[in-house]
Formats: C-alpha cells, sequence, structure tokens
C-alpha cells in the first residue's frame, strides 16, 4: 500500500513540473527558472515536440493517468494485485523509457541540460521504482 | 491513511499556488504607438550603427522584427552583407525601426526589447535572436517572455532590461523612426536607403555588393564619400 501511496504523491509532484513547463511551452508562464539557460534552449528545440504534441503536455498526462491509477490501487486496498497496479506499472515503463531517450536527446542531441526536465527524469524513475516494488510487493490476484 | 490525504492535499496546494504565482505573475507591458515624439526621445540617436565610421558607403535599412520579408534578410543575406561589406569598411549599415501596426501586433514590442538589449550593448545579437526566433513568438501568447529569454540568451542582465521594458522608454523613438521612414517614403520593409535612393524589398547580398562597388567606383577624386541619403546618417550607437 505505501508503495502506491508513493506512486501518487509522486505522480502529483510530477504533474506540476510538467505543468509548469507545457504553460511555458505555450507561452503562459513569461520565463522559466532555470539558471543555465539550457530550459529554453530544450523547450526550443525539435525533441520538445513528439508526434506533433508538445513533450510536456504528454508529460502532463501521463502523471494524471500514473496519479489515478495509484488512487485506484489505493482505493481497490489490500495485498493483492489488481489490474491498476499493472497498468501503473506499464505506464511508468512507458514514462521512464521515453524520458530515457529525452534525456540522451539532452546530452547528445542537443547538447543543453534542462533541469526541471531533470527532475522530471528523476520523479518519473522513482515512480517505476515505486510500482516496480509495489508490484513485486503484492502477491499475485487469485 | 489520513496522514496521506493530508500529505496530498499539501503537495496539491503548494504545487497549484506555485503555478498559479507564476501565471497570475506574468509581466503585462506594451508599447504604445503613436506617441507624440518629444526632442528628448532621439536625442543623439539616429539608429543602430555597426561598421566603420570611415566606410565609403552608408546604408541604412528599415525594418519590422515581425516582418517575415526582414527575417528573411536577416537570416539569409545579412550574415554575407556583414562579412563582405561591413567588416570589411567598405559599408556603414544603420538598421532602423519601422513597425507595420496593423499586421504586426508585436513588432513595436520587439523593437522595444532590442533597444533594451541596446543598452547593454547587445542590440545585434538579440536583432539575430529575434529573426531567427521569429516564427516562434509572431503567434499566441507569451511574447515579453519569449523575448526576456532572448535577451538573456545574448549575454543581458534580465533586472536592468525589465525596468527598461517596463519603462517604455523607447516608446517615443520607435515611433520617431516610423514617422521619419514614413516622411522618406518607406512603405513597406525591409527598405534600404542608399545613396538616396529608396530601394524596396528583400535585397540579395550579391547585388547590395554590386551597388556598393559601384558607388565606391564612381566616388569622386579625393575620396568623396557617398551618404545614405536623406538626413546626415551619424554614428550614434555602436
Amino acid at each position: 500500500m505505501r508503495y502506491r501511496m508513493g506512486a501518487a504523491l509522486l505522480s502529483l509532484i510530477g504533474f506540476f513540473v510538467a505543468t509548469y513547463l507545457y504553460l511555458y511551452k505555450i507561452g503562459k508562464i513569461p520565463g522559466i527558472a532555470c539558471g543555465t539557460g539550457g530550459c529554453e534552449t530544450v523547450q526550443a528545440s525539435p525533441w520538445a515536440t513528439f508526434l506533433g504534441l508538445p513533450v510536456a503536455l504528454i508529460g502532463v498526462v501521463g502523471y494524471v493517468a500514473c496519479l489515478v491509477l495509484a488512487m485506484v490501487g489505493i482505493q481497490q486496498g489490500g495485498e493483492r494485485r489488481h489490474w491498476s497496479d499493472a497498468l501503473l506499472l506499464a505506464g511508468a515503463t512507458v514514462g521512464v523509457l521515453f524520458t530515457g531517450w529525452l534525456t540522451y536527446a539532452e546530452a547528445v542531441l542537443i547538447e543543453a541540460w534542462c533541469r526541471w526536465c531533470l527532475v522530471s527524469a528523476g520523479i518519473i524513475t522513482l515512480l517505476f521504482l515505486a510500482a516496480a516494488l509495489g508490484w513485486r510487493s503484492l502477491r499475485p490476484a487469485a | 491513511m489520513k496522514k496521506f490525504y493530508y500529505l496530498l492535499v499539501v503537495v496539491g496546494v503548494v504545487g497549484a499556488g506555485v503555478i498559479g504565482w507564476q501565471v497570475m505573475g506574468t509581466r503585462n507591458v506594451s508599447i504604445p504607438a503613436n506617441v507624440v515624439v518629444t526632442a528628448a526621445d532621439t536625442a543623439g540617436f539616429q539608429g543602430y550603427v555597426i561598421g566603420s565610421d570611415t566606410a565609403p558607403v552608408t546604408i541604412v535599412e528599415y525594418a519590422d522584427f515581425q516582418c517575415p520579408a526582414c527575417g528573411d534578410f536577416d537570416t539569409v543575406q545579412w550574415p554575407e552583407v556583414y562579412d563582405k561589406l561591413v567588416a570589411t569598411g567598405k559599408v556603414r549599415w544603420i538598421y532602423k525601426d519601422w513597425p507595420i501596426d496593423g499586421a504586426h501586433r508585436y513588432a513595436r514590442l520587439a523593437m522595444h526589447a532590442a533597444a533594451c538589449a541596446d543598452d547593454q550593448g547587445k542590440f545585434w545579437p538579440m536583432k539575430s535572436r529575434l529573426y531567427a526566433y521569429q516564427f516562434q513568438w509572431s503567434f499566441g501568447s507569451g511574447q515579453y517572455g519569449k523575448f526576456r529569454d532572448y535577451a538573456k540568451s545574448v549575454g543581458v542582465d534580465a533586472g536592468p532590461w525589465d525596468a527598461c521594458m517596463q519603462s517604455a522608454k523607447y516608446a517615443g523613438r520607435i515611433q520617431a523612426t516610423s514617422e521619419e521612414g514614413a516622411r522618406l517614403g518607406v512603405t513597406s520593409t525591409p527598405t534600404f536607403l542608399i545613396a538616396g535612393r529608396l530601394i524596396l524589398g528583400v535585397q540579395g547580398s550579391d547585388q547590395i555588393g554590386k551597388t556598393v562597388d559601384s558607388l565606391i567606383a564612381a566616388r569622386p577624386a579625393g575620396g568623396g564619400r557617398p551618404s545614405a541619403g536623406g538626413k546626415p546618417a551619424a554614428r550614434t550607437t555602436r
């Protein structure tokens, strides 16, 4: 249960980070508190868009989905695996792989670091660990 | 379980508060058009000047940061014009603002952003940045923030730049060059003033180079200097 709670809290924090980046991307926030200037570079790069959608928006949707799944798992309770745990682990796995690719793009292709993107990368990694450990700690559904 | 929900609410409230504060804190700066120009607005300023004071030819460019043709000229032709004509001492280039207010709603804000960057000696890199990212700020919202980011990326100190933008202190100067261009016959951008002739539209660097070479060849013995025409163009900014 505590892993589900951890996943829910991480999802909520990740949602705010992704929302902050998205609002900057669409011009609703004048400047981004980045320090290095790399956030502007990364946000202006082609890698800030995926399949025509801003990557930050994909993050917002992804974190909301993880939050909903974690909360559903909490409501279901018990020490058995539920469908929501499987979906949460699957979503977090996709998220961590996608973020891994984006971090690689920052390092090698864009050659600029966006601190908020790294914060999000850390959050999704922890979220993946919480989902994986939670999955492992639960007994298979009967 | 209660503690978890309390924590969730606290994180939610704090996160929403920070995001809301960021959004509400968006600066709303506008640069007025048609302001009354005073002598103080233009004192000591006759454009953004680059190139040698002793260059035999002076070219004045009237341009609008939001004009796509000006963007084409700046990104494609200007680097070559600079390398072949300005850096070699043949041409002294004067850039002047000529906003097309009806079509380009963010032009004056961009011009003011460049003027404030000029306060810190960063007009030319800011000009390049504004044209290079023209597609990014010409539409949508959040222009102030974008200009601020561009200014920071070219090495402008954001604090004094913010104060300059909030003051709108160059609104009169932008209006003055707009009126000056209109008096000379500028009707679109970019327009180039070379040896008293107004040349409309994007010019290729080769074409400008040929014109400059012909003007230099036609100089009277003793090295007289063909000016841009119109008002005498004195070096004022750089």
